[in-house]
């Protein structure tokens, strides 16, 4: 055992023990991020604030709830909102949170492509990110379905109909997910415990690794520069601070990062108290009733893009079922992101203003996918399903031509 | 300066997604409807006549008294809810109210004709008859009449609960409005309310938030306007008794409303407070790096 002697403060005694200085240093006064970043690097942070208050107002509602077909509604419309002293704060809050969440996990999405920040070395990055949006998509699913509304039910219904579509497993998948025949008592149950407890863990476990993926190739920044961090650290420790490309991650970085969710916490209380119900479907505030159908069935406005996707092939072609192409469609587009650095043929790290082809094709894909996220909540009819088909394909296209895009970049910049 | 630029790129795109997922896909899923229509100018109705009071007492207090209690003026029911709802499929109201709940123009039209005034004789085919019968063989003095004692004995003023009891509860239940008490159920049994309107009325506990205001006010007033074929009577309230009983659903169905307001506009202070000290601490430690 190492020598212990006696400590002149408590932050001595737990060094002695822990080490606590080297960590510290390890972690934050000496962990290096690049100087050239703006606002949109604050993002990390917004989203574990988040994640920060969604546990939090999770723990409060779930002193509350009851998840159960015959309480469930009750529990979260009457005594949440009505009886337990501001309940209805932790409800707007957890709601709101879950919308708001989406958001900020797209923007930090679309800032990593835009910069390749994906690119050569950083995969492992890009890939656990991928994984933290898919545990997240999985626990915004499972917990929308927990107040038991008309619209949580029937998209619950339509989601885990999507497995009967699995060859020759299909229908035995579908029950076995469901726990029933049919979106009852059991389904609610398992998605609860998957929502509070099963999924959270998972996150955490995803949140740490991706920290742990930035590690060793470090942050990217607005021009792709690459830095050689020792040396930077070098020269910033030598206290040659304003040359030096890194700052240290405490207090430099999140300094800003704190200025930046100052901004992001008026906006988002903002929604909280005047604006709700934006991030709640009035549809849901009728109780689950399997005996009626909602007039319009769809997801929450994150999952419109790719619910879109698997509704634009809404025709037979040959022997092939819509239905069947439709669920292939949707399945490449929510795995085809996960392979991103992988279809990106570029050799080089380069934001997309300089890559003029990938400029393009980023701008293109964004437009579609609001396009796709719009058309996903209209009924589909007339021409909103065409529009829904062309978007679909020319989602699908954007990323099959990805690699003949980027190579072209590189060859053209005589790389 | 670039900040701003991306910053306008991100809020841009923001609210496009916005506008078109919520404005835009719900003025397409909910076509616009006419606003509501308090004067009742569609029915055939009073006819500009003038009701004497008394004249009308011995009238209604002759012919409605059978099916009808007027609690106010001494004439109780002649039978318990249940039993009531098994006689005419529905629970009768009492006429104490009817005078100030109702518009006047309409309370007559009703009179004459109760299931074209409400709206839906498409319910009484194939031999159904509306449980009240027409009055339209009686003179339109003599109905005047009756609305004008019906307009004499009314309250002056009604709570919104009043107001909502007499005028919803025959056939909804609202049981946010006394959860542990169970004394706002529907007045009408389940299986009797069930067999005459087809389905079960839903509970309105939450209707101010699964509807909304401007959506419930047009539906009180005309339910066939939203949804053709309802069996929901057109219940002919004036607009004041309506605005009472959106009112009441909005104390039962959001009653943390005020608390609400109250705490928002201090935590968005507070937040702004911490902004700008955010902001100074950021550009206190970015001095020393540029």
């Amino acid at each position: 055992m190492a020598k212990f002697t006696k400590a002149n403060s408590v932050g001595e005694w737990l060094d002695q023990r822990l080490n606590t200085t080297a960590l510290n240093k390890v972690l934050m006064t000496e962990y290096w991020i690049p100087k050239d970043i703006n606002f949109l690097w604050a993002m990390g942070v917004l989203l574990a604030t988040t994640f920060g208050i969604l546990v939090i107002s999770g723990l409060f509602l779930m002193m509350y709830y009851k998840p159960d077909v015959n309480l469930a509604f009750d529990s979260v419309n009457y005594t949440i909102m009505q009886e337990v002293a501001y309940g209805w704060l932790f409800r707007h809050m957890h709601g709101v949170a879950a919308s708001v969440v989406f958001l900020i996990i797209y923007i930090h999405m679309f800032t990593g492509i835009y910069y390749g920040s994906y690119k050569q070395g950083r995969e492992m990055i890009w890939i656990s990110g991928m994984l933290l949006f898919m545990t997240f998509s999985a626990a915004g699913f499972s917990g929308y379905m927990l107040p038991w509304g008309q619209m949580s039910y029937w998209a619950a219904m339509v989601i885990t109909n999507l497995f009967g579509g699995v060859p020759i497993i299909g229908d035995a998948l579908v029950v076995w997910i469901r726990g029933d025949f049919n979106v009852a008592d059991a389904t609610l149950t398992r998605f609860f415990m998957l929502h509070v407890f099963l999924l959270p863990i998972v996150i955490m476990g995803l949140i740490g690794l991706h920290f742990y993926t930035l590690r060793i190739p470090h942050v990217n920044n607005q021009s792709s520069e690459d830095i050689d961090f020792d040396a930077e650290a070098e020269k910033y420790l030598s206290g040659n601070k304003k040359e030096s490309k890194v700052i240290p991650f405490w207090p430099i970085f999140i300094s800003k990062d704190l200025a930046v969710l100052g901004i992001f916490l008026i906006f988002y209380f903002y929604l909280v108290f005047f604006h709700y119900n934006f991030a709640m479907d009035p549809v849901n505030f009728d109780p689950a009733d399997n005996m009626v159908t909602p007039a319009h069935i769809y997801p929450e406005w994150y999952f419109l893009w790719s619910y879109e996707v698997l509704r634009g092939f809404f025709f037979d072609v040959g022997p092939i079922k819509a239905f069947d192409i439709g669920l292939a469609a949707f399945g490449f587009a929510n795995a085809i992101f996960l392979l991103l650095p992988f279809l990106d043929r570029d050799p080089a790290v380069l934001p997309a203003y300089k890559r003029p082809g990938f400029n393009v094709w980023f701008w293109i894909l964004m437009v579609d996918l609001i396009v796709l996220t719009v058309y996903g909540k209209l009924p589909p009819t007339g021409i909103n399903a065409w529009v829904g088909f062309v978007s679909a394909m020319l989602f699908i296209i954007l990323f099959l031509v990805l690699p003949i895009i980027t190579k072209a970049d590189a060859k053209k910049r005589g790389a | 300066m670039r900040e701003l630029k991306i910053l306008a790129v991100v809020v841009v795109f923001t609210l496009i997604t916005y506008w078109g997922v919520e404005p835009f896909a719900h003025s397409q899923m909910h076509p616009h409807v006419e606003a509501a229509d308090y004067q009742f100018k569609d029915v055939d109705g009073l006819g500009g006549l003038k009701g004497d009071a008394a004249n009308g007492a011995s009238l209604v207090q002759a012919n409605c008294t059978a099916c009808h209690s007027i609690n106010k003026e001494g004439f109780p029911p002649v039978m318990d809810d249940a039993t009531a709802a098994a006689s005419y499929g529905v629970v009768p109201p009492d006429l104490s109210s009817s005078g100030k709940l109702y518009n006047a123009e309409y309370l007559a039209a009703f009179i004459k004709n109760p299931a074209k005034a409400s709206k839906v004789e498409h319910k009484f085919v194939d031999g159904r008859v509306h449980p009240m019968p027409s009055y339209d063989w009686m003179q339109p003095q003599e109905i005047a009449d009756m609305v004008a004692y019906l307009q004499s004995i009314a309250p002056e003023k009604m709570t919104n609960k009043e107001v909502f009891t007499d005028a919803c509860q025959r056939c909804h239940g609202i049981k946010y409005g006394d959860m542990k008490g169970g004394s706002m159920a529907a007045k009408t049994p389940n299986e009797h309310i069930k067999a005459y309107m087809g389905k079960l009325p839903p509970d309105l506990s939450q209707y101010i938030r699964s509807r909304g205001e401007s959506y419930l006010h047009t539906f009180v007033n005309d339910p066939q306007k939203h949804l053709e074929g309802t069996a929901m009577p057109r219940v002919g309230l004036t607009q004041e008794a309506e605005q009472q009983v959106v009112a009441y659903m909005q104390e039962v169905g959001d009653s943390k409303k005020a608390e609400r307001e109250a705490l928002g506009p201090k935590f968005l202070i507070y937040l702004v407070i911490f902004a700008i000290f955010a902001w100074l601490w950021k550009a206190s430690k970015w001095r020393d790096v540029h």
